[in-house]
C-alpha cells in the first residue's frame, strides 16, 4: 500500500526537513520500519523500548488514533493519510 | 546554538481568546495551540489563529492538549502554505506564568512558543517563552491591533 505519512516540525530535522513523506507497507508496523530504515532518528520518537508504539506519540491513520484501532498492526489501504502527533502536555507542578 | 528570541505578537482577539479560555477551563487548567508562519523553521511571532484545546488531563495541576485537537491544528496549518503550529499555551491556576518543571521536562518542539497564562491575582497574567534543552527564555509579547 502507498501511504503518506505526515511528520510535525520537531520530528522533520530527522527526516531531512520533509513534511509529508510517501512510504509503503501493508500496517503502520510495516512503514514505521520502512521510515526508520530512511530516517534511523526518526526511531527513537516513534518506538518505545518494549517495541511498541512510543507513549509520548499519537498516531493517526485519516481521522482514527491506532490506539484505539490495532495499534502498530492496524492494516492500511492505498492512499491513507498517517498523521505522527507528539504528546503535546505541561502543568503547574 | 543560542535560542532564538522572536516577539510573541497577538492581536486584542486572540489575546482574549486565550484568557477567555483559560477562564472557561477554570477549576482546571485550560490549553490551546498557535499557529503562525514559520521562517527557516522559527516562528516569526505572528499568530495567524489560537486555537483553544480540550485539557483531556482535566486537571487543575496539568494538561495534556486531546489528540484529536492536535491533528485538526495540523491539518489546519497544512492549509496554509507556510504556517505551522508554533505553539501551545496553557494557564496556571494558582502559580505564576512561569514554566514549571513538568513544563520544561515535556516541552515537545525547541522552535515553539509557550505562553503560560497565570490566574492567580486576579488579574490575569499572560507571559511567554521559548523552552530549549531544558533552559528556559522569557520573550517579549507585543499586542497589536
Amino acid at each position: 500500500m502507498a501511504v503518506d505519512i505526515k511528520l510535525p516540525t520537531v520530528l522533520r530535522t530527522h527526516a531531512d526537513g520533509q513534511a509529508s513523506i510517501a512510504v509503503e507497507g501493508a500496517t503502520i508496523g510495516d512503514v514505521f520500519a520502512d521510515l526508520v530504515e530512511r530516517y534511523p532518528g526518526l526511531k527513537a520518537n516513534l518506538i518505545g523500548d518494549d517495541g511498541g508504539l512510543h507513549k509520548f506519540v499519537n498516531v493517526y491513520v485519516n481521522d482514527d488514533d491506532i490506539r484505539y484501532l490495532q495499534q502498530l498492526d492496524t492494516k492500511l489501504a492505498d492512499g491513507d493519510v498517517i498523521s505522527i502527533l507528539p504528546a503535546v502536555a505541561g502543568g503547574a507542578i | 546554538m543560542s535560542a532564538p528570541t522572536p516577539t510573541l505578537r497577538l492581536t486584542a482577539h486572540q489575546h482574549a481568546v486565550i484568557v477567555g479560555h483559560c477562564y472557561d477551563g477554570l477549576p482546571d487548567e485550560a490549553c490551546g495551540l498557535l499557529l503562525g508562519p514559520m521562517r527557516d523553521g522559527e516562528p516569526t511571532g505572528v499568530v495567524t489563529e489560537a486555537r483553544p484545546c480540550t485539557n483531556v488531563d482535566r486537571s487543575a495541576r496539568t494538561y495534556t492538549v486531546a489528540p484529536h485537537d492536535l491533528l485538526r491544528a495540523m491539518r489546519a496549518a497544512e492549509a496554509t502554505e507556510g504556517v505551522e503550529i508554533i505553539g501551545v499555551w496553557h494557564s496556571h491556576t494558582h502559580t505564576a506564568a512561569y514554566p514549571s518543571p513538568t513544563d520544561v521536562r515535556q516541552a515537545v518542539d525547541p522552535a515553539w512558543i509557550y505562553p503560560i497564562v497565570s490566574l492567580r491575582d486576579g488579574i490575569p497574567s499572560l507571559r511567554a517563552y521559548r523552552i530549549v534543552d531544558g533552559e528556559i527564555t522569557e520573550l517579549p509579547v507585543e499586542l497589536i491591533r
